[in-house]
């Protein structure tokens, strides 16, 4: 049984199908890459499996479990996060703020032992201090815990989002376009650390990105999407030569 | 035990006594003319006017116009008991600040669920509803004076109840903010989107935060009826939910130090420029003006930030080091 499991999954904004029967199944530990040319429907797939928008066909499965139709919020307390492709950071907090937001669901000391400041508010403040300087660390920006947010660089910003997703405890993470916007040095910064976090973490990953050196370098699987259609599926190197894949991207 | 006595608190706790301390001194020493002193308890409940509301607007990031409604219900339960009951004041006080906070809080509530679905200039307009139903509501309930008033409410607040509810509200609120409680509500302000994703029950949170300020609303509401004896429904009109807003807005949003010091100011300007008081909403509008202009200025927040916060000097320091 694979960990994700998605079924003839499907969306229409009135008469547009932005999606129509998409089908994947992702083992549990592997990095999956979703490609396309702009406009295929690669971000409204991660909208329809992250609850943003509702699904008008088909079903998806985490882990056995059914998770068609739930809403955002519930669907994160299942196991499946992810970031943006435009940057969604909590820009006022601070980052290790934006970190332990992520980590909120796991303390549970009550409103009344956050306002009267009972044992069980230090306690469990020290372990979420404790847990989000172990995830700021692997993406080495402990040293700015401080800042706000919306002061750190892109590509650190790009990492806080990836840090803040893990918070939560996923058993899927979805990255949406992890390296837009980096120069080859970030990306390659990235492609390391990525993997780490699918090693490190036991972490199953989708991800979209039009980089194709960090597509065909750390993906094991990937799926083309055009026109909210799926064009091919599998191996990097083959779905990258398939004639119909390069028409796509260049025109005949 | 031992990080509630932390070197901080201790301090902070030293801060609160000494004030409090210091304006007795002076209050006992005849220092104040009785102009001064009638507004040492009106400054308190501006503050804690101020301050819940900042939990709305400051830290939810909505726009709340309608918080001299609250006050108006919590007024309203409070001073009935006190009018009604024959009990001594000690016993009667607190348990007419708790059903107003209460009754007040129900009412944030009912105020909360549209706020689930609306956003901005929307719900804006939906709590200047609310305080206005409110408002034609006492005015024609008999049973409350109508707008003649309610009359004969005990005058029980004083400088020492007030300063206590303050203190109260400030670290109330306080600790709210610095909990994962109020990481979460800050996190909606800043990206709805993305505390869901994150799991964060979004619905719960904005609720909180509109009944917390409520219940605070309502307690200030009651301490104000104590104040003057007497409750006039045409005191809780649209102007008076302005004022508390303008407190928070002026004391920079999201920043309770801030809201503490504008109400202090919003409340006593009017009294210095009393030889100008036809001027007086003119110069109100200066100074917010000058306030949004500055708090929107680059060069000015990176003095306040060289000025008042270490932490942010470190930030700077490190920014431009990376700069270099």
């Amino acid at each position: 049984m694979s960990l994700l499991e998605v079924k003839n999954l499907g969306i229409h904004f009135g008469g547009l199908r932005a999606v129509d029967g998409f089908n994947v199944s992702i083992e549990q530990g592997s990095l999956y890459g979703l490609i396309g040319p702009n406009g295929a429907g690669k971000t409204t797939v991660f909208n329809l499996l992250t609850g943003v928008y509702q699904p008008t066909a088909g079903t998806f499965f985490l882990d056995g479990e059914n998770l068609t139709g739930h809403s955002t919020m519930e669907i994160s307390h299942r196991g499946i996060a992810r970031t943006f492709q435009n940057i969604r950071l909590f820009t006022k907090m601070s980052v290790l703020d934006n970190v332990k937001v992520g980590l909120h669901r796991h303390v549970k000391y009550s409103l009344a032992s956050g306002i009267f400041r009972l044992p069980s508010y230090f306690r469990d403040e020290q372990e979420l201090n404790e847990r989000a300087r172990k995830l700021l660390e692997v993406f080495d920006l402990y040293g700015e815990k401080d800042f706000l947010a919306s002061n750190l660089p892109y590509g650190k910003q790009r990492k806080l989002e990836i840090a803040r997703a893990l918070a939560t405890s996923p058993k899927l993470l979805l990255l949406d376009e992890p390296a837009a916007g980096m120069n080859p040095n970030e990306t390659a910064e990235l492609m390391e650390t990525i993997r780490f976090v699918r090693d490190e973490f036991n972490m199953t990953i989708l991800l979209i990105e039009h980089d194709m050196k960090l597509v065909s370098g750390i993906c094991e699987e990937i799926t083309v999407l055009n026109f909210g259609q799926m064009l091919a599926q599998g191996k990097p190197s083959d779905v990258l030569n398939d004639p119909k894949v390069v028409v796509a991207y260049l025109g005949e | 035990m031992k990080q509630l006595l932390s070197k901080k608190n201790l301090f902070l706790l030293a801060v609160i006594a000494v004030i409090y301390a210091v304006l007795f001194a002076l209050d006992a020493q005849g220092f104040f003319s009785r102009q001064a002193k009638a507004l040492l308890v009106p400054i308190g409940i501006n503050i804690i006017l101020a301050v819940s509301l900042s939990l709305i607007v400051g830290f939810l990031g909505e726009l709340s116009l309608g918080h001299a409604g609250f006050m108006s219900v919590g007024a309203y339960t409070g001073c009935m008991l006190t009018v009604n009951l024959d009990l001594p004041m000690y016993i009667e006080l607190p348990l007419a600040m708790l059903m107003g906070g209460i009754v007040a809080a129900i009412f944030g509530v009912i105020i909360g669920i549209p706020a689930l679905r609306l956003r901005g200039d929307y719900l804006a307009i939906v709590t200047l509803a609310f305080g206005e139903i409110i408002r034609s509501i006492f005015n024609n309930l008999s049973v409350v004076g109508g707008s003649g008033g309610l009359n004969g409410i005990p005058k029980y607040s004083n400088y020492t109840i007030v300063y206590i509810m303050l203190v109260i509200t400030i670290i109330v609120i306080t600790n709210l903010v610095n909990s994962r409680h109020g990481r979460a509500i800050c996190s909606i302000r800043d990206n709805k989107i993305a505390a869901e994703s994150m799991g964060i029950p979004v619905v719960y949170y904005k609720l909180l935060a509109f009944v917390v300020a409520a219940f605070f609303a309502g307690i200030a509401g009651v301490l104000y009826g104590h104040n003057l004896g007497i409750l006039k429904p045409s005191t809780f009109d649209f102007n008076k939910s302005i004022e508390i807003l303008v407190m928070v807005v002026m004391g920079g949003m999201g920043s309770i130090p801030g809201s503490v010091i504008a109400a202090l100011l919003i409340t006593v300007l009017p009294e210095i420029l009393r030889g100008l008081q036809d001027y007086r909403m003119l110069i109100y509008a200066v100074v917010l003006i000058v306030m949004m202009l500055l708090n929107n200025n680059a060069k000015f927040n990176s003095f306040k930030q060289r000025v008042f916060s270490k932490k942010a000097k470190k930030q700077g320091a490190d920014l431009a080091k990376e700069g270099e």
